[in-house]
């Protein structure tokens, strides 16, 4: 009898340390603790680029998530890409005259949007839209630009 | 000059009988689940022997595994400044591909090779025809407790793997290379995503214990009772897990993460 309850005890000992590795790998490694709850209320913007910007990349004021890209879509009548969010339910005073632009982390990091408050009295409800954006800063375009602007200038110059 | 046509037939057709035979098998093992559910002590003892005894081999692989990913990984992100990704770097390899395969190797090594010695054996001694001699069903008996043991072992031990690579890349990256704590955990916290890695792994090495098991316990049934036979089966185990596993895991990670 006696051996048999040892084996119990090893196995017991193996499902419970099985399992906090997979606690260990959902709470600590995964993104889980930072997942979007799913309820919150949902805003729409309008951008006529995009970027890289994906689902579930952040959305952040001043430089704090407070919600996530739940979709971005694409408007065949105005050429322009819809994204939807979801912003936290706590957050709930945000202007209808906000600002929406699309930045990047560091220079190549991921891209998210920024929202800048504005001055309005009125808050932003569920499904309302964000009307003033800024599309995001393609850096290829942006070179192709610079490097135009220096020829443009040796040219003059000569 | 019809001769090797026939041998390719016949060759064809062992290897169809084979796959036949081992549905069978299948199926008559998964047929034992009622009578194992009012016995759990029978398979208590087969966690123990294909668990618990892989711990060792898992954790230390593991630990391993990781310290060369955060080595490795510190190298190549180093020439592009990304050194902070280490953590995301460690964290998916392990998570979707090292932690499933590698333990589903090593299981297959340590205890496929195991099972089919001690069934083949088992067979080969007469101690199943003994068995079916007291009324006893071999499959039910024998067979379903080691096949639910595998089955049930192998993501938790997948899990330590990989839990504990994660840990064996924090020494490297942060202890040895001086990486910043903070980075290493926030960046792999921002990009692991619960449902599209984590989950997605433990599903890997679930279909893995299904298929390393399977293959062992058939290997060990089917092979005739002859020590020759009985060898030569438990190489086959290891063998055909291996390639299971692998082209399996090619199937999985193209359904997966290949859309």
């Amino acid at each position: 009898m006696q051996p048999s309850r040892t084996i119990e005890i090893l196995v017991g000992v193996f499902m419970a340390a099985g399992f906090v590795a997979l606690f260990f790998l959902a709470m600590q490694v995964s993104n889980l603790s930072s997942a979007p709850s799913g309820d919150g209320y949902r805003l729409t913007a309008r951008f006529d680029n995009v970027g890289s910007l994906k689902v579930r990349s952040p959305v952040k004021m001043a430089g704090v998530r407070i919600g996530r890209v739940a979709s971005v879509g694409f408007d065949q009548d105005t050429y322009e890409a819809v994204v939807t969010m979801v912003i936290e339910p706590q957050f709930d005073s945000i202007p209808t005259d906000t600002f929406a632009n699309i930045y990047t982390a560091g220079l190549l990091g991921e891209q998210y949007v920024g929202l800048e408050a504005g001055g309005s009295e009125d808050y932003l409800r569920d499904e309302d839209q964000i009307v003033h954006t800024q599309s995001a800063l393609v850096l290829e375009q942006m070179i192709g630009q610079f490097l135009f602007n220096k020829a443009q200038e040796g040219a003059q110059s000569l | 000059m019809l001769t090797p046509l026939a041998r390719l037939g016949r060759a064809g057709f062992t290897a169809l009988a084979h796959l036949g035979q081992a549905h069978i098998l299948l199926l008559a093992i998964v047929r034992g689940v009622p009578d194992l559910l009012p016995r759990p002590r029978l398979l208590i003892s087969q966690l123990y022997g294909i668990g618990v005894l892989s711990v060792l081999i898992i954790v230390v692989s593991g630990l391993f595994v990781g310290m060369v990913l955060g080595l490795q990984g510190y190298y190549v992100l180093s020439q592009f400044g990304a050194e902070e990704s280490l953590g995301i770097m460690v964290a998916a390899s392990l998570v979707r591909e090292l932690g499933p395969v590698v333990t589903a190797l090593l299981v297959a090594g340590r205890a496929g090779s195991a099972l089919t010695a001690e069934i083949g054996l088992m067979k080969a001694t007469e101690q199943l025809s003994a068995l079916e001699m007291m009324a006893v069903d071999p499959i039910k008996r024998i067979l379903t407790p080691r096949f639910f043991g595998g089955f049930l072992a192998m993501p938790l031990l997948a899990a330590m793997f990989s839990a504990v690579g994660v840990l064996g890349g924090y020494f490297i990256g942060v202890g040895l290379l001086g990486l910043d704590a903070g980075a290493y955990w926030n960046q792999m916290q921002a990009k692991i995503d619960l449902q599209e890695d984590i989950l997605n792994g433990a599903i890997k090495s679930l279909v893995f214990g299904f298929f390393v098991t399977w293959i062992a316990l058939f290997q060990g049934y089917s092979a005739p009772p002859t020590a020759e036979s009985v060898s030569r089966a438990t190489t086959r185990t290891v063998v055909h897990s291996a390639l299971a596993v692998l082209g399996l895991d090619f199937v999985l990670t193209a359904l997966m993460f290949g859309g």
